[in-house]
């Protein structure tokens, strides 16, 4: 028997492309020769992995969130709104941008499930909801400001022993990662995927499928809540901070190999996703391709992403180096 | 045992009340809905001492409906064989800055003009419907990263309008009969043309075949990547036909005039307010144009209201969830009807 790391499904292929960005910003950039440069780029790119980690949950149960970008900028101007700069006020905001998190991911969820309306519309329809109630409510533009308090989450640093100043908001990211990764190995988390993957047979088997798929919008609406605290303090206060942030978070979880769809994929992985994209960025901001072109390779790689992905099977075949003996079924190519 | 009675039941259903079910199609709702819309919005509307369908009105509705209604017919088609295309917006972003420079103010690069903004279309629909069908990614993502590698391309090269149309090709955009633009006629002609597409062709029936269940239609001999491939060209060349009306009626080409009107998003919402399943398989144009005429009404009552312009946002959220919750209890109750009675 060979020994094979046990990786879920999907997970190799983004760990070998973010390895390959890593080395890439090693040779390219001065300031990735130590562990600082990479700690700031892991700091940038916190609040992207925790979306992608939300918008994972729901994606692997079936379906998708478009209102996780909407959420972040109403988020941020609730927040500065009613935070208006006074510091005794930062603790009860940064509940109320939960709360309001979970709240937005719940009327999702309700609505998905009780009403079933597909999520895509749905949270189409929150996306213009959310935009539409956030600019009507502060007139047209922001108003207030963040306190120091609530931008320590997305700027500051803590200072662990032994590893030096660490940035809060890696500190936040590992803490949902680890979360994130213990609960898609328990029975919910499992149950979770086994409904993307065929709802009818979850619920057949006794699975509660309308608690999953709700507990997902959840999980997404309270995640977009805290990257949009993070996205406050790194950026501050504007009415763009959250633009097609669910379109990113969404590639991210393709990049990171999860089935659109459902049913298949790790966490992880989509973590990994997003970190490779926002390595991505940094690298072709260093080789100095201009902005614009940024989205132009994004889009490329999306797509070959998912094209891998979908034709990878009979490519892993091809480039097998073993046999893999484990399967006495082979999987039949349609 | 069960499927069998499954199988047994609804036949014997659907002939003891057809009509029922017939009655209240997402089509009639639609159209019912745009009806209360009106009469709401001209009572709300004559509260303030105007008139909602005057001249202007009726001008105000039909324009805004020309440019969604176009794309939002190509997106239909899309739609029912269970794909979408989300790039869109910036496609007639793309061929309005194309048509216009083409043109570049001679009457004589009209045509030329116009056939380059839609091949170049069409090869964006071809590049879509191969991503999808050949390399099998996600409609989704397919059409996405073709959107930001336009956007890309748009964003490299331009800055902002460019591009001049000459006067008598914005004749397109602003001649009309009575208060009817030429250009809404011209889009009812499109709607007109899908429409028998759609139901009186066998091309059309295919699109039905395969948003109804691909590997059906697959095994019943319906050569569906093709299929799919021939909807996306024509959805794209519909968003062409989008850019380069709206280049006749901004006398120029312009990067974002799709997106910034969220082209993409909202002729999605238009189709699916039209009662057009986004499963694909079911719907067609004439409940879309009913979604669209519906978009457009609410947008010119709010007009006529003063209303704050994000409140339009929120509104248009709400309905298109409450259409799409309505058309969804709808279908369960038919199915619950058909196996329970």
């Amino acid at each position: 028997m060979t020994w094979r790391p046990r990786l879920a499904e999907g997970t190799a292929p983004v760990l070998v492309v973010l390895l390959l960005l890593l080395v890439g910003l090693a040779i390219a950039g001065p300031a990735y020769d130590g562990p600082a440069g990479y700690l700031a780029l892991l700091k940038r790119a916190a609040p992207l992995m925790i979306l992608a980690i939300g918008q994972y949950f729901v994606i692997v149960s079936g379906g998708f969130d478009l209102s996780v970008g909407a959420l972040v900028t109403a988020g941020v101007v609730i927040a500065a709104r009613l935070i208006d700069g006074s510091e005794s006020a930062t603790t009860w905001v940064i509940l109320v941008v939960l709360g309001f998190g979970l709240l937005v991911g719940l009327v999702n969820g309700l609505v998905t499930t009780k009403l079933l309306v597909p999520s895509f519309i749905v949270t189409l329809g929150m996306l213009l909801v959310l935009d539409g109630a956030t600019f009507l409510w502060t007139g047209g533009a922001p108003r207030g400001a963040l306190s120091t308090g609530f931008r320590t989450f997305g700027r500051g640093a803590l200072d662990v022993p032994v590893l030096g100043e660490v940035p809060w908001s890696v500190l936040i990211l590992l803490a949902i990662l680890v979360a994130a990764a213990l609960f898609m190995r328990s029975g919910t988390g499992r149950a979770l995927v086994a409904v993307g993957d065929n709802d009818a047979a979850v619920r057949l088997s006794g699975g509660q499928v309308d608690r999953l798929r709700l507990l997902a919008f959840v999980l997404s609406g309270l995640l977009a809540a805290i990257a949009a605290i993070l996205f406050g303090g790194f950026a501050g206060v504007s009415a763009q901070v959250g633009e097609g942030l669910e379109f990113r978070a969404i590639t991210a979880v393709v990049l990171g190999g999860v089935l659109l769809g459902g049913g298949r994929g790790s966490v992880v992985a989509a973590a990994a996703g997003a970190l490779s994209l926002e390595a991505l960025f940094t690298l072709l901001n260093l080789l100095g391709v201009s902005g614009a072109l940024e989205s132009a390779v994004q889009g490329v790689i999306i797509i070959a992403a998912v094209a891998y992905a979908a034709l990878g099977g009979g490519l892993r075949q091809r480039l097998r180096l073993w046999p893999k003996h484990r399967n006495s079924v082979q999987p039949v190519s349609s | 045992m069960s499927t069998l009675q499954e199988n047994i039941s609804p036949a014997r259903q659907s002939a003891v009340r057809p009509a029922v079910r017939r009655r209240f199609t997402p089509v009639v709702i639609v159209y019912l809905a745009l009806v209360t819309l009106l009469v709401v919005g001209s009572v709300l509307v004559g509260l303030r001492g105007e008139v909602l369908l005057d001249q202007a009105g009726i001008l105000n509705i039909l324009t805004r409906a020309t440019a969604l209604g176009v794309v939002a017919v190509g997106q239909t088609m899309v739609i029912l064989t269970g794909s979408l295309d989300l790039s869109v917006a910036y496609l007639i972003g793309l061929t309005s800055l194309l048509a216009a420079e083409t043109m570049a103010g001679r009457e004589s690069m009209v045509l030329p003009g116009v056939l380059l903004a839609l091949a170049v279309a069409a090869g964006v629909g071809l590049v879509n419907g191969l991503i999808i069908t050949v390399l099998r990614a996600n409609a989704f993502i397919a059409t996405l990263g073709v959107a930001l590698i336009l956007r890309g391309y748009l964003e490299n090269t331009y800055t902002g309008p460019a591009g001049d149309v000459p006067r008598g090709f914005q004749h397109l955009g602003y001649d009309r009969i009575g208060p009817v633009p030429v250009a809404a006629l011209l889009m009812l002609a499109v709607v007109a043309l899908a429409w028998w597409y759609l139901t009186r062709t066998r091309p059309g029936y295919h699109i039905y075949a395969v948003g109804g269940d691909t590997e059906v239609a697959r095994l019943s001999g319906v050569p569906t990547r093709r299929v799919v491939i021939t909807a996306h060209v024509l959805c794209s060349v519909a968003a062409g036909l989008t850019g380069i009306y709206l280049a006749s009626r901004l006398g120029s080409g312009a990067p974002y005039v799709g997106t910034d009107a969220g082209y993409d998003l909202e002729s999605i919402a238009a189709v699916v307010l039209g009662g057009t399943l986004l499963a694909g398989g079911r719907g067609g144009v004439v409940g879309t144009l009913g979604g669209v005429l519906i978009l457009a009404t609410l947008d010119t009552i709010f007009d006529d209201l003063e209303v704050d312009p994000f409140f339009k946002n929120v509104v248009r959220g709400v309905v298109l969830v409450t259409a799409v919750a309505l058309y969804a209890r709808r279908m369960m109750a038919d199915r619950a009807r058909r196996r329970f009675t």
